[in-house]
């Protein structure tokens, strides 16, 4: 199952003085949905399009389905959507996938299966131009899926669409992912990476910062505790979680707490413990470091702190 | 060559029911019914001078409306006229796809650049040869309604007239399509491949050959331009010419036939292979 679908080396591209893409090397595994995930301008589509072969790096290789990228055997395996779908605005949007199959040499039932898969089977025959920007994103989605191939390369899907757009688009992905194709998605956000990906790749300003799962990104779950006193609270906290395993937050403000680096079921017997030793329990719950959190750390950015959890707020509705 | 094929029949596919091109071959054909033979056909009934038909003699008129003059007919619009709108059709149909994005989309599908490039190019050779036939037709039909309503015999042109004429129109349309394409790459835009085109095609060209009387050694340059080649080739097979009675725009006698048919064929070619070069080469951002 560890079969690489793509690889990069030292990938990079210079506009000028620039480095938009700098020495990027990943990798991607056959039937995993990868994540690709920067802040706007990281460098992501054009990393994206390099693999495509719509742009030539300046230096370092890359290798898609075992042939390098834009060449006949590369790309016939990849369905893709870069930077907002490219159609032509008079034509419908089945006559714009009919057109693609041509180029694929496929029949035109596999166009109406493709726009069915998106929810678009009723809307087909209406020209592109009057479709809403959900409507011709999800059509991107479809010209991506023409033919099913092996690998399928998304930018940004959720780009420019409404909430119940995005649910429903990352709800497409998950069926699709689920199907056994190997998906890389890039996006800005973190949530939705965070839902539906095995692997992440964390880029910017042009570097590959980090390549791995996200429980491993995020790291393990811990327990939040503020406690009065705290001293004796610290005390009872090193025995249960171990002497590793405890950090105290803001140490010295009226706001203290301690970390514990241990699974949330063990809530309950810590509690209980607490209050044994007539530890006052002010506050205890699991906590999970958010991948944007583990984002901000990395990118040396400090996250808004009056805004928790931006992207949650974009994925609820 | 499945791929080129599959490539070509994606791009027809797409042409055929592309609104634009339509207008535009349209508007050619048109425009030939109208400046061959109604200006003319008119000016021979009613005796009255024309703005096309200046000052030929009425025998001479008709001579020109009936079908042995069809071949002639066919192609005197075209190094001018002809040229512009199927300038424009290679400008549109390339450059359009910048703006639209379908490159990128079409560039990812499975054939190389290449030959998802050469599909747009034999897609719209077919397109012109398709014109060059239709309008080639319409002349024929034309002047045959005019012979019959002037009691004159339905003396259909030979051969040789036709094919030559065939042949001469698809070149020279052939040369201004390519001209088009190569703008529409250089340019990775419909609007300024379109705007430059014309300006060269219809100002530039003409500004020069003006020119080239007073400053020695543009002659040289100027009667060989792609204009200047489309029309000599054109004036060879006996258009009039600018500065003839009833000569049309366009039409020159300054290259000898063989010779202007050399640097159509090079212009084509040139332009073809150097649109293909930049395709296959630069990044599609």
């Amino acid at each position: 199952m560890n079969e690489t679908v793509v690889t990069t080396e030292h990938l990079t591209k210079r506009y000028g003085d620039r480095l938009a893409v700098d020495s990027v090397s990943l990798t991607v595994r056959r039937g995993e949905v990868y994540g690709f995930l920067g802040p706007n301008g990281a460098g992501k589509t054009t990393t994206l399009r390099m693999l495509l072969g719509l742009v030539r790096p300046s230096s370092g290789r890359a290798t898609v389905l075992g042939a390098p990228p834009g060449t006949p055997s590369a790309t016939a395996g990849v369905g893709a959507l870069v930077e907002g779908p490219g159609f032509y605005p008079y034509l419908s949007g089945r006559d714009n996938l009919r057109v693609l199959a041509r180029y694929q040499r496929l029949r035109d039932s596999a166009v109406d299966l493709a726009l069915d898969r998106v929810g678009l089977g009723d809307r087909g025959r209406d020209r592109f131009r009057s479709y809403s920007l959900g409507m011709k994103q999800r059509l991107g989605v479809a010209a991506a899926l023409l033919g099913e191939p092996p690998l399928l390369v998304l930018d940004e899907p959720t780009n420019g669409l409404d909430p119940a757009g995005m649910a429903d688009m990352r709800r497409l992905l998950v069926d699709v992912a689920a199907g056994g194709q190997t998906v890389v998605l890039s996006s800005h956000l973190l949530a939705e990476v965070q839902e539906i990906c095995d692997r992440v790749g964390v880029i910017a300003e042009g570097r590959l910062l980090t390549e791995s799962t996200v429980a491993d990104l995020r790291g393990a779950t811990g327990v939040l505790l503020r406690a009065d006193p705290l001293d004796r609270a610290l005390a009872i906290a090193l025995r249960v979680a171990g002497d590793d395993a405890v950090t105290v937050l803001g140490a010295g403000t009226a706001g203290a707490a301690l970390r514990l680096a241990i699974g949330g079921f063990a809530v309950p017997a810590l509690t209980r413990e607490l209050v044994a030793r007539s530890v006052d329990v002010l506050e205890i719950r699991p906590v999970e470091r958010s991948l944007e959190e583990v984002f901000f750390e990395m990118t040396g950015v400090e996250p808004p702190a009056a805004r928790p959890a931006v992207t949650g707020t974009e994925v609820s509705r | 060559m499945n791929a080129l094929l599959d490539s070509t029949r994606a791009e027809l596919l797409r042409l055929r029911r592309w609104p634009a091109m339509w207008v535009l071959l349209a508007v050619w054909v048109t425009l030939n019914v109208t400046f061959g033979y109604v200006f003319d056909y008119v000016a021979y009934r009613t005796g009255e001078p024309t703005p096309v038909g200046e000052g030929a003699p009425p025998e001479a008129l008709l001579a020109g409306l009936l079908p042995a003059g069809a071949p002639l007919t066919l192609v005197q619009g075209m190094p001018m006229f002809g040229g512009a709108l199927v300038m424009i059709l290679g400008a549109l149909a390339v450059g359009s796809g910048y703006g639209w994005g379908t490159w990128k989309t079409v560039f990812t599908q499975g054939p190389g650049r290449g030959t998802a490039f050469g599909g747009t190019l034999l897609a719209l050779s077919a397109v012109l040869v398709g014109l060059v036939l239709v309008s080639g037709a319409v002349d024929l039909g034309v002047s045959s309604l005019i012979a019959l309503t002037e009691g004159q015999p339905v003396a259909l042109p030979g051969w040789g007239d036709s094919v030559q004429a065939l042949g001469a129109g698809l070149l020279v349309l052939g040369m201004w399509a390519a001209a088009g394409v190569l703008v529409g790459v250089l340019a990775r835009g419909p609007a300024l491949a379109v705007g430059l085109g014309l300006v060269w095609a219809l100002v530039v060209e003409n500004l020069l050959r003006g020119v080239s009387g007073i400053l020695a050694g543009v002659g040289v340059v100027t009667d060989h331009l792609p204009g200047t080649a489309a029309g000599s080739l054109v004036g060879a097979l006996g258009a009039a010419r600018v500065g003839e009675v009833d000569g049309t725009p366009g039409v020159f006698g300054i290259l000898d036939g063989p010779v202007a048919t050399g640097w159509l064929v090079a212009y084509l070619v040139g332009f073809t292979a150097v649109a293909l070069l930049v395709v296959r080469r630069r990044d599609i951002t």
